[in-house]
């Protein structure tokens, strides 16, 4: 019968099922960032300073994760270099200090709903 | 040597402090001698659904600033000799609960009675923390409900980790899991998430499922304990927790429906 009214009324798709499915995916968000240290805003902002003296990268292209891979404790640092471009290199070295901030990325495009101006 | 329990959610308005309520009774019928805790300062309400709001003269924050004794606060329930009520200060602050303090208390507690049942506030800050810090056992107290069940996991993941257990790598917080406001209708509707459900996303032990139930209006609007009046599916729901907590198996049985609905009405058992 449930299954015959489900066919006929798809809308009518079971919400109990929706919210368990989206409790799981929070949570299992959640769960890996709970126990993440303090410090590690601070350092994912560090090393995007210093990796940005070298490649343009955008500051999504950077992520520090801390996980778990059996009894180890991992610290994970991934970056995204598909499509970064080199910056340009003076004597040989990579410019240092860091010349003063210029935009290291394209601003955001607007939202459509954004009038320029 | 007491058991600590502390009815916690991280949610408000589930049902702990009438869960501690119901709790307590329970074990006080059971013959243990027990103490229910109000650790919600400045939001004083176990008084209320305990039923002796007007008996309260001292209260936990009097004991632990040392202004009255233990035994003037304690309230002795006058359908229970194995209950105790111990009121919290309706006019201080949350602050006011100082953890060195309140395991003074707790300490002396423990001499005289077999558990200290803790009615914690909601909320991740310092009362909620300071209720489930010296806690041996953990009621999660969980709506069938989507906040609800997120704020459980947060504040299991609290007790792992800022509890006294956690922080003196002692034994774990032993945790269960409490339902509450459940309703098999609309779960057998798809309406709302089912015990099963709730059990795979928190992946903690059961303790207990309340049916969403009148009973638990009309014991709290009386001062009641539910489990006081005989007869009602809520209070016999949590008179099996409550067997559950103390050791016993106890088959996990789901209260029916109060009301017929109009379509089992029309077509009889539907």
């Amino acid at each position: 019968m449930r299954r015959l009214l489900d066919f006929l009324f798809p809308e009518r798709r079971n919400s109990a099922g929706i919210a368990k499915d989206r409790l799981k995916i929070v949570l299992a968000h959640e769960r890996t960032s709970r126990d993440a240290p303090d410090f590690l805003p601070a350092l994912q902002k560090d090393l995007l300073d210093v990796v940005s003296r070298y490649i343009e990268i955008r500051d999504d292209m950077l992520r520090v994760n801390v996980g778990k891979a059996g009894d180890t404790s991992l610290l994970e640092i991934n970056v995204e270099i598909a499509g970064a471009q080199p910056k340009p290199v003076k004597n040989g070295a990579a410019a240092h200090p860091k010349p003063p901030p210029a935009p290291r990325f394209e601003p955001e495009p607007a939202a459509p709903w954004v009038k320029p101006g | 040597m007491a058991k600590i329990i502390v009815l916690t959610s991280g949610k408000g308005g589930v049902g702990k402090t009438t869960s501690a309520a119901a709790i307590a009774a329970g074990l006080a019928l059971r013959g243990k001698r027990t103490v229910v805790i109000d650790f919600d300062v400045g939001l004083r309400n176990l008084d209320l659904v305990m039923g002796c709001e007007r008996r309260v003269v001292f209260d936990f924050i009097n004991v632990i600033n040392g202004d009255a004794k233990l035994n003037q606060a304690l309230i002795k329930d006058k359908r229970n000799d194995n209950l105790y009520i111990f009121p919290t200060s309706q006019t201080r602050d949350k602050e006011a609960l100082r953890r060195d303090g309140v395991e003074r208390v707790l300490e002396e507690l423990k001499d005289n009675f077999d558990y200290i049942v803790c009615d914690s506030p909601a909320g991740i800050e310092t009362g909620a923390i300071t209720a489930l810090y010296f806690a041996d056992s953990a009621v999660i107290v969980t709506n069938p409900e989507v906040s609800s069940v997120r704020d459980s996991d947060r504040i299991i993941g609290i007790l792992a980790s800022k509890s006294r257990r956690a922080e003196n790598n002692l034994e774990p917080v032993e945790v269960h899991l409490l339902l509450t406001r459940y309703s098999l209708e609309r779960v057998k509707k798809g309406e709302m998430l089912s015990v099963a459900d709730v059990k795979e996303i928190l992946s903690i032990p059961l303790l207990g499922v309340i049916p969403e139930s009148e009973s638990v209006l009309r014991a709290s609007n009386t001062g009641t304990p539910v489990v006081f009046n005989k007869d009602n599916p809520a209070g016999r729901a949590y008179l099996d927790a409550v067997a559950r907590l103390v050791g016993e198996q106890r088959e996990m049985r789901l209260a029916q429906p109060e009301r017929r609905s109009i379509f089992r009405t029309l077509f009889g058992r539907a």
